[in-house]
């Protein structure tokens, strides 16, 4: 193996995985505004650019000049630390979700930065440490909005790590591996027929998972971290400028990790949805970009979802939100594990 | 079974949004759409900017009478009136306005003055754009107000405003 090249092409793919994870993030933001305006039957951004697509590009510039405010009364370490926190732990979890067939060039995983085997635990460990992110920054900005904003989001991220951290249990159970490529790869056989979601009968983990990840990734249900219409913007009221795109963009690149490992768990990754029902066409290069357009469509289709569902259902009361939580998604998910486990033992 | 209520309730809505994402859009599609008015649709009676009409013999309409002026709460008309004579006829009646002037940095678009008009001279028109960055332009004077001759080639482009 040549060490140089190795490298090299290892510090290029991390480059190009990251650009291309914030443009997704960029134009996931765009997605949301074109398709609730649509929803709400206005055009959303069509002004810069043909149908509004270099609008990202005018928001960054936008949050770049903005005066960078610090607040007299706030605790500066944390507060500045904040916005890092949950940024940089957005970006990161994407460094082990596989996008692609272990195709290896040079020594060198052509589609996913790290193959650890412990890529579950990783994810959900990455994004339970952003959630100290929106913590630290209410509890820093001194502020009673942002203070409740963050109260909430760390009530609801206990609430519902739980119920996220048991509806994977079944996956999990079902491949006997916390690598990813294994799980991919066990639903990878006879197309949508073999998906963990349909194949697996984890139906009702997926469902369970959605919500929990919704509440994770502080959406619309169970936005009530930063309910706009109570607590003026929640945790990240007193930021401005680029420590408030980070916010936004953390919670954009957390919506898309989402997605993947939604993707990765329950809707066969890479897989094609055809299995082998028809015949491999192209040369070895479109053999090995298919699968990764089967996997972006499908976080495409889930990050269509996510502003589907926001565009539809108003956010819960409190109480609400933590009964969902604690005696509905939990139960279920423990039965689910449950059952799993039975059927595994009785058939597996 | 109320699970299942709310699942189906959930559903439904979301069935409706779906089905609205291809509906046509209820915004008018102003700066890029057709017409004079760049897509932007009035009511027959929205009062936008004012406009001074001609008989069907391309005459003014106004007498100069100072009815509008007097109507006007805001006090933005001002009106310098003139003779007409054999050589030069403006208005059909004895006097004309020689002066014309609304200042639209006072005018609150009440539609008195089109009330008060006995000779249907000053009418609203549909002209919205009307912002500027310079207030003495906000000042119009008559020549801005008129309509255009009948047989002007303009009369198209610019009547409805």
């Amino acid at each position: 193996m040549n060490i140089p090249i190795f490298v090299l092409l290892n510090l290029l793919k991390v480059a190009v995985v990251t650009v291309i994870f914030l443009m997704a993030v960029a134009y996931t933001v765009l997605l949301e505004r074109k398709l609730v305006g649509r929803i709400q039957n206005r055009w959303g951004p069509s002004r810069v650019g043909p149908f509004g697509l270099l609008q990202p590009l005018a928001d960054g510039l936008k949050l770049f000049l903005k005066e960078d405010l610090m607040p007299s009364a706030v605790f500066r370490p944390l507060f500045i630390m904040a916005p890092i926190i949950a940024l940089s732990c957005a970006l990161i979890s994407i460094g082990v979700i596989p996008f692609g067939e272990n195709i290896r060039w040079h020594g060198v995983d052509m589609f996913q930065i790290a193959d650890l085997n412990i890529g579950l635990l990783v994810i959900l460990g990455v994004t339970s440490v952003g959630i100290y992110g929106i913590a630290l920054s209410g509890w820093s900005s001194n502020n009673k909005y942002s203070l409740l904003g963050s109260l909430r989001s760390s009530a609801q991220m206990v609430s519902y790590e739980l119920a996220l951290g048991l509806s994977v249990i079944g996956v999990v159970l079902r491949t006997g591996s916390l690598r990813l490529r294994d799980i991919v790869n066990l639903q990878n056989t006879h197309g949508i027929l073999s998906w963990n979601i349909f194949g697996g009968l984890q139906i009702v983990a997926f469902f369970i998972y959605l919500c929990a990840a919704f509440a994770e990734t502080n959406r619309t249900p169970f936005d009530l971290p930063e309910a706009e219409s109570e607590l003026t913007a929640g945790y990240h009221t007193e930021y401005s400028s680029m420590k408030f795109a980070m916010f936004f963009m953390a919670e954009y690149a957390n919506m898309i990790t989402v997605g993947c490992v939604a993707t990765v768990l329950f809707l066969g990754g890479w897989s094609s949805p055809f299995g082998d029902l028809f015949p491999a066409f192209g040369g070895p290069v479109a053999q090995a970009l298919l699968p990764v357009f089967w996997f972006v469509l499908k976080v495409f289709s889930f990050l269509f979802l996510y502003v589907w569902v926001r565009g539809t259902l108003p956010r819960f009361r409190y109480d609400q939100l933590m009964g969902f939580g604690w005696k509905f998604l939990l139960p279920i998910a423990v039965l689910n594990v449950m059952a799993t486990s039975l059927v595994l033992a009785f058939h597996g | 079974m109320s699970i299942v209520r709310d699942l189906a309730a959930v559903a439904k809505g979301m069935s409706v949004t779906f089905g609205e994402i291809f509906q046509p859009t209820e915004v008018e599609n102003y700066p890029d759409g057709p017409g004079p008015f760049r897509g932007a649709k009035f009511e027959e009676r929205y009062r936008g900017r004012h406009v001074l009409q001609r008989d069907e013999n391309g005459l003014e309409k106004c007498v100069a009478c100072f009815l509008c002026a007097a109507a006007c709460p805001s006090n933005c008309i001002h009106i310098e009136a003139a003779e007409n004579t054999a050589e030069q006829r403006i208005s059909s009646a004895e006097r004309y306005a020689k002066v014309y002037n609304i200042d639209y940095n006072r005018c609150i678009f009440c539609g008195y003055c089109v009330e008060a008009c006995p000779t249907d001279a000053i009418t609203h028109g549909h002209g919205f754009e009307l912002s500027s960055l310079n207030t003495t332009s906000l000042v119009m004077r008559k020549e801005d107000l008129l309509a255009p001759m009948p047989d002007s080639p303009a009369k198209l482009e610019s009547s409805t405003q």
